[in-house]
């Protein structure tokens, strides 16, 4: 962590005249935050990051391959399909709340939302608009919302993530926010996020290969072997939270969207690859 | 309802190769539920294809076989339109099938 | 398995189904009451007994009524470590002429015999599939071949094991 900071300090340095040492600079993050990466792991192609684990293991990735041929979310594409053009009582659609009804569009997500005063995630997004219309929310961790996501994230697939951190000071204290939660440790196992996705990307874990943190949710929502069925990102985060032994926000807490919204940005520029499968 | 099956049927020379993805909890009657129960067996025992009516290839599986069980063959003879036909039966009786056209 | 009654039921009322069956089979087939195990030509049903067995001999005989050697013209493909034990990818293809029948044990697990298949004329003699493991152990791959058994075996180590809830 030390490393990351000072290397975030001396690539901000030189093209920002005398920033404060602790003013927040997303953008000099993000260059420190994939050099670091990039560095750490110089055989893996940039744009590989976004397949996690199986970027850092070669009989992993056969696998994977092996998977790909008739991936395990097939099924849920279908249904995210279906439920995205599906009528609600009011006879609109989900697919009517988004831009491009909802396709292609996975990119922009999480944004932040200055009229709401917070960031919306894609997650966020969907269950607004079913409320909105009078339907009930889908529950954030599985089954329909996946699904969309799914569906969502597989026709925007090859496209970089591209969230923007508007001028607004309300938006860069967010991404502050999420930045810390992302380097509290916390949980019985005193962990950070960053413990197992910045430090230890590669390694294992128990029987586990980490993923780096860089583009881990380019591939979101995914397939886990580990749960036979599909996760959202909120799933992703209260199991790893779990996972350290710590208690786990509510899907959609505050902390949890405004750390989408750090972990995304820092990984602008790589192309989405959801929904992934995972061990 | 959309089906439970999923067929690429891809014809290559004078050989046609299939994939099929099954849509099926393929319980193993040996997991225990988040109450501590077990969860009584559920699986596809046999999976059946039938390229122009003719049979082609079955499939007999246990229970060690993967939820949303996967398969790949390949056999000789069929062409771009013909039929295929993908049928299953589990230890419950239930069945499903799916007719598609080899591409 | 927790064996309610309605299951026990269903499963005899099918056994008795399935015998019925067979008998009508060896009926027309001139009464063949020899022990030629259940992949036998003539006869088409699943082969529920052969999945029961423990034993990796024990499956073979009730699948075919015979013993298998090994054979480097079974070729079998599977992961060194299995990335998750509830989903590895297992492959088995033969040059061998006259390939009848191909089927994949898992002895590591509660019951060996993981799947058979009945390849047809005309089919290649190849297979794919995803299988769970309880633990690490050999994957065995048995192909029929001529009326023969051709086995392969390798070992998959299996740190996630597929079973878990």
């Amino acid at each position: 962590m030390t490393g990351l900071a000072m290397a975030a300090a001396l690539i901000a340095a030189p093209s920002f005249a005398a920033p404060a040492a602790d003013a927040p600079d997303p953008a000099a993050d993000l260059k420190a935050f994939q050099k670091y990466f990039r560095d750490k792991f110089p055989k893996v192609k940039f744009e590989d990051f976004v397949n996690g684990p199986y970027s850092m293991d070669e009989g992993l990735y056969r696998q994977w391959k092996e998977k790909e041929e008739f991936p395990p979310y097939e099924f849920a594409l279908d249904l995210g399909k279906e439920l995205m053009a599906k009528p609600f009582g009011n006879g609109k659609t989900l697919a009517d709340c988004f831009p491009n009804k909802g396709v292609g569009i996975r990119q922009d997500y999480p944004y932040f939302d200055t009229e709401q005063g917070k960031v919306v995630t894609l997650e966020l997004a969907v269950n607004q608009c079913r409320e909105a219309n009078g339907e009930p929310p889908y529950s954030y961790v599985k089954d329909e919302m996946a699904a969309v996501t799914a569906y969502m994230a597989f026709t925007s697939r090859g496209k970089p993530f591209d969230v923007k951190i508007p001028d607004d000071p309300r938006a860069l204290a967010a991404y502050e926010n999420g930045k810390r939660y992302f380097y509290t440790r916390r949980g019985q196992l005193n962990f950070s996020c960053a413990t197992c996705h910045v430090q230890s990307p590669g390694e294992r874990i128990r029987a586990e290969v980490l993923a780096p943190a860089l583009g881990i949710l380019n591939a979101m929502p995914i397939y886990r072997s580990e749960w036979s069925g599909m996760g959202t990102t909120s799933r992703r985060f209260t199991s790893c939270n779990s996972q350290v032994r710590g208690v786990p926000l509510k899907p959609q807490d505050e902390d949890y969207r405004d750390l989408e919204y750090y972990l995304s940005y820092v990984s602008n520029g790589l192309p989405i690859s959801g929904p992934g499968a995972r061990p | 309802m959309a089906s439970s099956i999923r067929v690429r049927a891809t014809s290559r020379g004078d050989t046609t190769e299939v994939q099929a993805l099954v849509q099926h909890p393929m319980d193993s009657g040996f997991v225990k539920n988040a109450r501590g129960e077990l969860i009584p067996p559920h699986f596809i025992q046999r999976l059946a294809i039938e390229h122009d009516g003719k049979p082609v290839f079955v499939a007999d599986w246990g229970p060690a076989v993967s939820k949303d069980p996967y398969l790949k063959f390949a056999f000789k003879g069929g062409k771009a339109g013909d039929e295929l036909k993908v049928s299953w039966t589990d230890n419950k009786g239930a069945t499903d099938q799916l007719t598609t056209k080899i591409q | 398995m927790n064996g309610s009654s309605s299951d026990r039921a269903t499963l005899s009322r099918r056994v008795v189904l399935q015998g019925i069956a067979t008998i009508a089979v060896a009926g027309v087939a001139g009464l063949r009451f020899d022990l030629t195990g259940a992949f036998a030509a003539a006869n088409d049903a699943y082969p529920e007994d052969a999945f029961r067995q423990k034993s990796e001999a024990d499956a073979i005989k009730a699948l075919y009524g015979k013993t298998a050697e090994a054979s480097d013209k079974v070729r079998l493909d599977a992961p060194e470590i299995a990335e998750n034990g509830a989903v590895v990818p297992v492959s088995v293809s033969s040059s061998l002429p006259d390939v009848t029948s191909i089927a994949i044990l898992v002895p590591a697990n509660p019951n060996t015999l993981a799947a058979a298949y009945r390849i047809l004329p005309g089919t290649t003699a190849m297979v794919a599939n995803r299988l769970k493991m309880a633990k690490t152990g050999n994957v065995i791959a048995v192909v029929e071949a001529g009326g023969k058994l051709y086995s392969a075996a390798k070992e998959v180590k299996v740190t996630i094991g597929g079973c878990g809830g």
